[in-house]
């Protein structure tokens, strides 16, 4: 039976590079790389790697915008959420969640440094009439700061929107409304009633998201390349400019600090856990004291609003992008280009045809692997009545876990051992990688959901278990399909280092293009690209809602 | 009479409450008025959809702005509370499943309740709690998780928590529908001995005539269609006062 192998598949299609990528990862960080000429154990390439200049500063930067950001991001999202616990109208706002969601990383962190810089938007929008600037503010740093701040910021624009959506997902599970009044009508506020009766309950259903942000925020390189500090820049960034260099004795302390990498997340996971127990007693203590401070509701209303100008920052920010895109000309300190134009997307117009083309055949295919799996072992489980484990949620999240950049270098190496290094299919197994956790975790729900009736009535009628699946559970899935696999488009769109080390740096996608002329093209490109990143995975969206309404809007059941 | 015009005033009293649902002409409940003195329990039955819990809803404060438009005076201890907030309210209410927090112990829930304006001393407030336990035959409880406990245990744990949050009413939605028969009546029973002893005026929500008539109050028939005022004033009968005074002589139809 092939569908009972479905899991071991996925499983190999997951761990096999993830667990060779590890290997060719930690051996050079021993000194065993044998293909430049290293046989020998040795601690050589940490020594380089810890006497390299300015490697503590690189280490605690990595600490502190990652540790930062992940408390920062949990704070925002559950004060926003305590927040529309009692003002349902913020939840009007929802409809900002799917271009955050979508558009990539690196776009991302494009338009939010052109709201922040110096000559950026905002100092545009007071300048000249408040501020007295006719010219960009020369000492003041505000994009790549020393402490990594814009780093922090960029990031919480994208994590926060991603937490919300999990605790909207996870809110599904427990009876949120019976709660929220039970806890008033025992004297709590409503913000407070939210965070003393609902979110304790849906913590353990986030806390993998959570960590998936702390694993994504200690490791990211494009959004670093862009926002963080260059001299030291934070450890991942370090060890992927070590990694491309040409001095190919480099590679040893690469190798040393992309294992580095691993440790912290690990670390960093570990001591999360560490303090979950302490925290959740303390905030045992706190639920029973049986206060009903205002201060706690005053306090949870204002990162709710807090995280609402964030969200409106990245808003903005993608919005800066596509005004670029079309900008002539856009003197400092206009707040509006003086001049609009055409032509660069008429004169790059092929060029980035090409570019298009191959970002959304990449994500296409990695996206339709993702969903046949997805579906085998969705399937798999049924039929055979499985209880979905912790375990295989965990190994479904190992991906968004281990950094990127510990496992991607020792891919890099075993595709070339393989000839495989530099073609389409390589960088769309390594992009499938990202993808199925996020298409599995999208789909499970829903399949699961499903009103098992259909398929006993089906079943009853006849109908065969696969006749079943192709002519019941399919057509009647049509909407979620889709959804996870926008959500899947979205996330092949936006890797860099993936595509970067197993295209070997000739596979051009929409993302690698606007990272690579991140630093100093032409605004005005660059603005076309990170319209394009973000453009078409929202495109991808709309089709996912827009397909099913115009395929049965006969019946109104489905649509 | 039992309670008198000052009995009324420590009760419960509704007066002209209207909801519809948004966007629709006919109203859910139109123009009801009524009122509970302490200790007695008025029970209100009629089939579902009839708006008895939205009634329920709209008293203790939880009635969703944007799905109803709702209007009328609620009094509790000579007190309108119509325009606060649900937790200002003092409305204590139960439910037809538990909602106990599965994320605190058995003390941890009466805990929450217990308002620490009123008991700050750590051991006093758990003192209550363990002497609230004892009362209910739950003694030594303290730490055992909710899940573990079985229906009936979680139903009185359930009505420890309101009454430890010293409620002015009490709002029931149901709450015995769930329980077997057997453990109903022992369940119902304890719940209005609790009522009586504390003198709560109580709402009633059901459509089961068994707890109508174990709840040894006024009973009022909210039809499918609308309950209007002449109907209520017909149906309490004591004159035309939209607050009609109850005459507590048994349950009529």
């Amino acid at each position: 039976m092939l569908l009972r192998l479905a899991p071991a598949l996925t499983l190999i299609v997951l761990g096999a590079p993830i667990v060779l990528g590890l290997a060719w990862t930690v051996l050079p960080a021993f000194g065993y790389f044998p293909a430049i000429g290293g046989t020998g154990l040795t601690l050589e390439p940490w020594r380089v790697l810890f006497a390299s200049p300015g490697f503590e500063r690189a280490l605690l930067l990595t600490l502190t915008t990652g540790i930062g950001t992940t408390v920062l991001a949990l704070l925002a999202a559950v004060g926003f959420c305590a927040m529309t616990a009692h003002r349902p109208s913020v939840l009007r706002l929802r409809s900002a969640l799917p271009p955050l969601l979508a558009s990539p990383p690196s776009a991302m962190a494009l338009g939010f440094a052109f709201v922040i810089m110096p000559s950026g938007w905002l100092v545009r929008l007071v300048s000249p009439w408040a501020t007295g600037f006719d010219r960009p503010p020369i000492g003041l740093v505000t994009v790549q700061d020393p402490l990594g701040l814009s780093l922090i910021g960029g990031l919480l624009v994208k994590e926060v929107p991603y937490l919300v959506l999990m605790i909207f997902a996870a809110s599904a599970q427990v009876p949120v409304g019976h709660t929220l009044a039970a806890a008033r009508a025992l004297g709590q506020r409503p913000a407070t009633a939210w965070l003393k009766a609902v979110f304790p309950q849906i913590y353990p259903q986030i806390r993998l998201p959570v960590f998936a942000v702390l694993a994504f925020s200690l490791s990211v390189v494009d959004m670093a390349l862009i926002l963080a500090p260059g001299n030291p820049p934070p450890l991942a960034v370090l060890a992927t400019r070590w990694f491309s260099n040409y001095d190919l004795s480099l590679y040893y302390p690469a190798a040393a600090a992309a294992s580095l990498q691993l440790v912290l997340v690990v670390l960093g996971l570990l001591a999360w856990l560490a303090i979950e127990r302490p925290i959740a007693v303390l905030g045992c203590r706190w639920i029973e004291r049986g206060g009903r401070s205002q201060v706690t509701q005053g306090l949870t209303d204002a990162i709710g609003v807090t995280t609402v100008v964030l969200g409106g920052l990245g808003v903005i920010a993608l919005a800066g992008m596509a005004i670029w895109s079309v900008a002539a000309a856009w003197r400092f300190p206009h707040a509006l280009p003086d001049g609009w134009q055409l032509s660069l997307w008429r004169t790059h117009g092929d060029q980035i045809g090409t570019v298009v083309g191959t970002t959304a055949a990449i994500g296409l295919t990695a996206v339709t692997i993702a969903a046949i799996l997805t579906l085998a072992c969705l399937e798999n489980e049924q039929r055979r009545s499985l209880r979905p484990g912790t375990t295989a949620l965990w190994l479904l999240y190992l991906p968004l876990l281990v950094p990127q950049i510990a496992f991607l270098f020792g891919v890099q190496v075993v595709l070339i051992r393989l000839g495989l290094d530099g073609t389409t299919s390589a960088v769309v197994w390594v992009n499938l990688i990202f993808v199925l956790p996020y298409v599995f975790l999208s789909l499970a729900d829903p399949f699961r959901a499903l009103d098992p009736r259909y398929a006993a009535s089906a079943a009853a009628l006849g109908a065969s278990r696969w006749r079943v699946f192709f002519a019941v559970k399919l057509p009647l899935l049509t909407r979620p399909i889709l959804v996870a696999c926008a959500v899947g488009f979205a996330v092949s769109v936006g890797q860099y280092l993936p595509t970067l080390f197993a295209g070997a740096g000739r596979i051009a996608t929409l993302t690698t293009e606007a990272v690579t002329l991140s630093s100093g093209g032409d605004r005005r490109i660059l603005g076309i690209y990170a319209v394009l990143q973000t453009g078409v995975p929202l495109l991808a969206y709309a089709a996912a809602l827009w397909l099913p309404l115009m395929v049965f809007r006969r019946f109104r059941g489905l649509a | 009479m039992t309670g008198g015009i000052s009995g009324l005033c420590q009760g419960l009293v509704l007066e002209c409450i209207s909801i519809a649902v948004k966007g629709e002409s006919r109203d859910l409940v139109g123009g009801l008025s009524l009122s509970v003195p302490p200790g007695q329990v008025l029970t209100i039955m009629g089939p579902s959809g009839s708006g008895k819990s939205t009634l329920l809803s709209y008293i203790a404060g939880f009635l969703d702005p944007r799905v109803f438009a709702a209007s009328g005076r609620i009094m509790v201890g000579g007190e309108f509370i119509e325009y606060l907030p649900a937790e200002d309210r003092h409305v204590g209410i139960l439910f037809q499943d538990p909602v106990l927090f599965p994320h605190l112990t058995v003390a941890g829930n009466l805990l929450f309740g217990l308002r620490r304006g009123r008991w700050r001393d750590r051991r006093k407030r758990q003192a209550m709690v363990s002497d609230a336990l004892a009362s209910a035959g739950l003694a030594g409880f303290e730490d055992r998780d909710p899940s573990t406990l079985s229906g009936g245990q979680k139903a009185r744990v359930t009505l420890l928590r309101t009454l430890l949050s010293q409620p002015r009413a009490l709002l029931l939605d149901e709450p015995f529908g769930k329980l077997d028969v057997a453990l109903r009546e022992e369940f119902r029973s304890f719940v209005f001995a609790h009522v009586r002893e504390r003198g709560l005026p109580t709402l009633l929500v059901t459509h089961d005539p068994a707890d109508a008539e174990a709840a040894a109050g006024v009973v009022i028939q909210l039809n499918d269609v609308v309950v209007r005022p002449s109907r209520i004033v017909e149906t309490i009968g004591d004159g035309a006062s939209p607050v009609a005074p109850l005459s507590m002589s048994g349950s009529r139809r």
